[in-house]
């Protein structure tokens, strides 16, 4: 009798499982055919491409033979390259610790304000991240001129003395630096503004009772709630950061004496002006770790953060 | 008696405390207000500075007068850059790569996040990850092997990709497809699921639950993907140097950089009212949907 029982409620079980299984298959088949323009772009357009530069770093200057790891020999001998991989670093590194610390600073200023005026504020500190970085560089390039410096000048009424501002390789790397941050802290604002918006507004009422002052509120609950986004920002900035291109080459343009170059304006001048295709795609090539290094560990915050909402 | 005076006593206190709560905020929202000013005069000198520029004439920036102030304002400059063929050149093919890149952008990006965020298939999550690392690579390690690519292929077939605008169509969704597609697989995946399966009871096919249900419910995360789009390929410089070198081929930031910096000969008039031109549109949409803007910028760093 169970049995009976048991084989009819089989016998539709499996029919239905047939018609599902057929659904699903179209579902899928569907579903590739709809991501098939995306994969395509990415195989094609990127995944191929990054392959390609490591095949490009190991052959010679015509491309015709494999030198192997002849190109990061001969870079590795040449003074140049380690003060292009010091600069970089050290380029990378201040401008995403500056941008953090301004956008934490100027993003809990703005967070003070009674709601209502936030926006405005926030809309007017957010315009460097929306002008194109090329255009506000030019600016920046025009506010440091060798003879007509607007800084200079208010400098010579102020007493102060007049600043080489890009003609020396020191203040050349700072300007350099100065200007990534002004570009990027915008972003950080925003996002730590956002991650302000979370923090709920109990804790710091429990924590006036007890005492705390704003340094503690800020240090005990304000960073251990936000440090996921603290981290998922500055990662993602510092792989911004590190393949920057366009400030160091409209504004010092390498200058002076190659020592502002990073990677990114280093490979250009090898391998598009200097023509040495390999010698530029193996320079370029140093970027990928520290990017795969953020990459990892951007995925891992990200992950956790899904798994907690 | 005794309770009256403590009454009072702690009445007063209370008194005194809260006074000195709304005085101290009072305090930090004039210092909010003083450092924000700094900021706000930190982050505004060059756009302001461009605008102050914009409006002299050589004569008057050559004779090194206070540079924050325009004593004799003339719209010279932009006249002469509106009136220029190159210029509107440029302007014309900054606007025809925009507007392409958008819309490839938006088809291939919504389709294919609408199956990585509901339709699921072999491989889709492996997919979506690989999108998210398509987007952290960044365009200085491509553009010298797609360079060599385009070299490549002029050889083999003729077709002459290099020094020409519209490749940049090809190449700018290579930075914005992934960002885009991460972008709406985000939004899509917070639509409700009880709306997909109450139009598949229905009866609707998937194109109609995608066009009926989640592009309408998704537009803010749509808007959102294009004004990205938008400010990164009318940004771009990096591609457009490498890749195009004739005036006539050139896109507005690249044409400004390298035609009105003449060797040591800069026109800084012409060069800052370019550089303005250049900044114009997407300023123009920030200030308008300034909203949309930020919650992309916000979703697409965090959403998971």
């Amino acid at each position: 009798m169970a049995d009976v029982v048991a084989r009819d409620l089989r016998v539709p079980a499996r029919s239905g499982q047939l018609t599902l299984q057929k659904f699903a298959r179209r579902k899928s088949t569907i579903a590739f055919l709809m991501a098939l323009p995306l994969i395509t772009i990415v195989l094609c357009l990127v995944v191929y491409p990054a392959l390609y530069s490591i095949h490009l770093a190991t052959l010679n200057k015509s491309m015709q033979h494999f030198v192997g790891f002849g190109n990061f020999e001969f870079l590795f001998r040449r003074n140049t390259f380690w003060m292009v991989v010091e600069q970089s670093l050290l380029f990378a590194v201040t401008a995403v610790i500056f941008k953090a610390v301004v956008g934490f600073i100027v993003a809990h200023f703005v967070h003070n304000l009674p709601a209502k005026g936030q926006r405005k504020w926030r809309g007017m500190l957010l315009i460097p991240w929306v002008i194109p970085p090329a255009m506000s560089t030019l600016a920046w390039l025009w506010l440091f001129d060798p003879s007509y410096s607007a800084f200079n000048w208010l400098f010579a009424h102020l007493g102060i003395p007049q600043v080489a501002w890009l003609g020396n390789p020191y203040w050349a790397r700072f300007c350099v630096i100065l200007v990534n941050v002004w570009v990027g802290s915008p972003f950080f604002m925003i996002m730590y503004l956002a991650a302000l918006k979370s923090v709920p507004e109990q804790l710091h009422e429990a924590a006036a009772i007890d005492g705390a002052n704003w340094l503690q509120k800020i240090w005990y609950i304000n960073i251990p709630m936000m440090r996921n986004i603290i981290q998922i920002t500055a990662l993602f900035s510092l792989i911004v950061t590190f393949a920057n291109f366009d400030i160091v080459k409209i504004l010092t343009n390498g200058g002076p004496v190659d020592q502002t170059h990073v990677f990114a304006t280093w490979a250009f001048v090898l391998a598009i002006w200097g023509n040495d295709i390999p010698l530029g795609a193996s320079v370029s090539l140093f970027m990928a770790p520290i990017l795969a290094i953020a990459a990892f560990f951007i995925l891992r915050n990200v992950r956790r953060r899904g798994n907690e909402a | 008696m005794t309770t009256a005076t403590a009454e009072t006593a702690a009445g007063q206190v209370g008194r005194a405390r809260y006074g000195s709560i709304s005085r101290g905020r009072r305090k930090a929202l004039f210092w909010s207000y003083f450092f924000l000013i700094l900021f706000v005069i930190f982050f505004l000198t060059p756009p302001v500075y461009m605008f102050i520029t914009s409006l002299k004439s050589s004569a008057e920036i050559s004779a090194a007068t206070n540079p924050w102030w325009v004593y004799h304002p003339t719209l010279s400059n932009y006249i002469d850059l509106l009136t220029q063929n190159q210029f509107l050149i440029f302007f014309r093919n900054s606007a025809i790569v925009s507007v392409c890149v958008v819309s490839i952008t938006m088809v291939v990006s919504i389709f294919a996040a609408f199956a990585l965020a509901r339709m699921r298939f072999w491989g889709s999550a492996t997919l979506a990850t690989g999108v998210f690392l398509t987007y952290l690579i960044p365009d200085t390690l491509l553009f010298i092997p797609l360079f060599k690519t385009f070299a490549y292929i002029h050889d083999k077939t003729g077709i002459e990709l290099i020094n020409h605008w519209w490749v940049l169509i090809i190449l700018y969704p290579t930075l914005t497809v992934p960002f885009a597609t991460w972008l709406m697989i985000g939004y899509f995946s917070s639509i409700p699921k009880e709306l997909d399966e109450a139009a598949l009871i229905d009866g609707a096919g998937y194109m109609q639950m995608l066009t009926r249900i989640f592009i309408p419910v998704a537009i803010p995360g749509i808007i959102a993907a294009m004004i990205f789009t938008f400010t990164v390929s009318w940004a771009n410089f990096l591609y457009p140097l490498a890749f195009t070198t004739s005036a006539d081929q050139l896109v507005l930031p690249v044409g400004i950089v390298t035609t009105l910096i003449r060797g040591d000969v800069y026109a800084w008039g012409q060069i800052m009212t370019g550089a303005l031109l250049g900044a114009a549109p997407p300023l123009i949409i920030y200030a308008f949907l300034m909203d949309y803007y930020i919650s992309g910028l916000t979703a697409g760093a965090t959403k998971g």
